[in-house]
């Protein structure tokens, strides 16, 4: 019974991590080195979700996913209805809702490495995706485990996006932090409980293992 | 162009306020040093040469190669260019040796021919006992020194140096100094070298381009610009010149090694050293005299007939004097600080004979031991 939320929520947030890996490594490279003004603009938009109500971002994302949205064309596609109520939506959700807190710490990774060692590697012959995965990837990684760790923790703990798009249907978009809801509503405060302290005890976990790692990364040079 | 290995530079380039517009001929081997004032442009120069900066203009050649022409560009990545910055730049996440080794990986992977080996470049600069150290856990002198290996490994056809001593301390410079007279007598990589302090450059350069305010003033072979009264390095307090001198006799009894320069000799105090071996000796204009006969009965050991060359007032007070030494003025040249006073009470003027009084010789290249000025008499 409980199982089954566990697992989907471990399976959303490691899919959100992995997906916000891919898009946000070359969006925060770009914020970090591009020389267009209205790149903070762009800044912007992935921050909004830091100050959003998870509501307000959640009613748009129902118009967006829905039947009427683009999201429901889409869902056309594949000959379903709507991408509201459904895990593909609930991750579309979690990946927008998680964006800055992954996109925020390797875009200043990025920044704190500077100019300096991509000219170096410049002049030692090595091309520009050559220098990307050579000195700016190794240099950032640091900014690579916050920013994995920190949407991980965040897509596991979202609620309010996850109420508002993804609904309660078990195996499907029943994550931990609407089952614990249940439990509280319906007054099953013991299993309430388990689950909430569960949670905590993650959570703590997580942040403590990110800081040992942090520190160790960081003396350790190659 | 003609045969001879020549550098071809010319740029144009606004950056707010300063405009740098510099063309200079070098050859392409030996020391080229960019020497000036802080702001003038040699770091731009040096970076346009890499193609780390786009001037708005421009055009360079490396014996013919044409790196820039105008619109047409070639990426930095593919110029054959090593480059050591101020700070060593180390990739901080590579050891010592993955460092070294991270230009010369990407050239040889694409089959370019080796032509300065690892076990070379680490034996000249000292690397050896550091090799699977972190850039971390060296010295200041140390990561220049890896710094200088790694760009050397990448088998540049140019090595862009940009005041490789001035983030260093003092220690660390006379640690590095001796390491970079090596590369220049044993590898044949043209350097070209920025620098503001003017010993650096006249212990290392042999070739010299004198920038002011974003333009070239001069250029020319070192010995030929330091000797030059009217450019600004002779109203320098330490205005002087060097001269490549060869030893040929060492006395014992006296201590003194006899150094033989175009046109003239010189007695120097010195260690005994090999008959034959070249070193480069620096006279300060201070320490030149002139007189319109030999001395008799001076302490003053090096006493050379000259041909006075061009004079320039310097303030009321002084004169710097050019010379050239040897009877028919055609040996080397030297400046001579002189009192406008004497000048005139002597009534010298270009084109005269007269006597060089030497009162003191340097020897500024440290590869040998027994280094340092010493004075020869006086």
């Amino acid at each position: 019974m409980l199982v089954q939320p566990i697992l989907l929520t471990l399976h959303l947030a490691a899919l959100t991590t992995a997906i916000l890996l891919v898009v946000g490594t070359p969006l925060a490279w770009w914020l970090a080195r591009s020389p267009v003004w209205w790149k903070e603009a762009v800044a912007t938009v992935v921050a909004l979700p830091l100050v959003l109500p998870p509501t307000v971002l959640g009613f748009y994302l129902l118009l967006l996913l829905g039947p009427h949205g683009p999201g429901g064309w889409l869902a056309g596609l594949w000959g379903a209805h709507s991408l509201a109520f459904s895990f593909p939506g609930l991750v579309i959700g979690s990946v927008l809702y998680s964006m800055p807190f992954v996109v925020q710490p390797i875009r200043n990774a990025f920044e704190a490495i500077g100019d300096r060692p991509h000219e170096v590697a410049a002049t030692l012959g090595a091309g520009p995706l050559d220098r990307f995965f050579t000195v700016a990837l190794p240099l950032a990684r640091r900014g690579f485990l916050t920013g994995a760790v920190l949407g991980f923790a965040h897509t596991v703990g979202e609620f309010g996006v996850v109420l508002m798009i993804g609904g309660n249907i078990p195996g499907q978009t029943r994550v931990l932090s609407v089952t614990i809801f249940d439990y509280v509503e319906t007054g099953d405060w013991s299993t309430a409980h388990l689950l909430a302290g569960g949670m905590l005890a993650f959570s703590f976990l997580v942040i403590l293992s990110m800081m040992v790692l942090e520190k160790r990364i960081g003396r350790t040079g190659p | 162009m003609s045969d001879a290995p020549t550098i071809e530079a010319r740029f144009r380039s606004r950056l707010g306020g300063f405009v740098l517009d510099v063309g200079f001929e070098a050859p392409a081997r030996g020391i080229t040093a960019l020497f000036g004032p802080s702001g003038c442009g040699k770091t731009t120069v040096l970076r346009c040469v890499a193609g780390l900066h786009r001037p708005d203009e421009g055009y360079f050649a490396l014996n013919g190669e044409v790196w820039q022409d105008g619109r047409d560009v070639r990426p930095t990545h593919r110029r054959p260019v090593g480059y050591v910055f101020q700070e060593a730049s180390l990739f901080s996440h590579l050891s010592v040796r993955a460092n070294l080794l991270y230009g010369h990986r990407r050239i040889t992977g694409r089959g370019l021919r080796e032509t300065i080996g690892f076990d070379e470049v680490a034996g000249l600069l000292g690397l050896d006992h550091l090799l699977e150290r972190a850039p971390l856990h060296l010295s200041g002198g140390e990561r220049q020194r890896v710094a200088i290996g790694r760009a050397l490994l990448s088998q540049p056809k140019l090595l862009l140096m940009d005041e490789p001593l001035a983030a260093l301390d003092r220690f660390s410079k006379d640690e590095i100094l001796p390491y970079l007279e090596r590369l220049h007598t044993a590898l044949s990589v043209p350097v070209l070298y920025v620098s503001h302090d003017i010993a650096e450059v006249e212990r290392l350069a042999d070739h010299l381009v004198l920038l002011k305010g974003g333009r070239v003033t001069a250029a020319g072979p070192l010995e030929e610009l330091q000797s030059d009264p009217a450019l600004p390095i002779a109203r320098m307090p330490e205005a002087g010149v060097t001269l490549p001198a060869v030893v040929e006799h060492f006395d014992p009894d006296y201590g003194l090694a006899t150094l033989a320069l175009a046109g003239g000799r010189l007695l120097v105090p010195g260690h005994p050293e090999t008959p034959g071996a070249t070193r480069r000796v620096r006279i300060a204009a201070s320490d030149v005299s002139l007189a319109r006969a030999p001395a008799a009965g001076s302490t003053i050991l090096n006493t050379l007939p000259a041909r006075i060359l061009a004079a320039e007032a310097q303030n009321g007070v002084q004169m710097m004097v050019a010379v050239a030494l040897g009877s028919d003025g055609r040996g080397a040249r030297l400046l001579a600080r002189v009192t406008r006073k004497s000048w005139d009470s002597l009534g010298l003027a270009p084109g005269q004979p007269v006597f060089a009084q030497i009162k003191g010789v340097a020897l500024v290249d440290f590869a040998l031991e027994g280094a340092g000025k010493s004075d020869t008499g006086a």
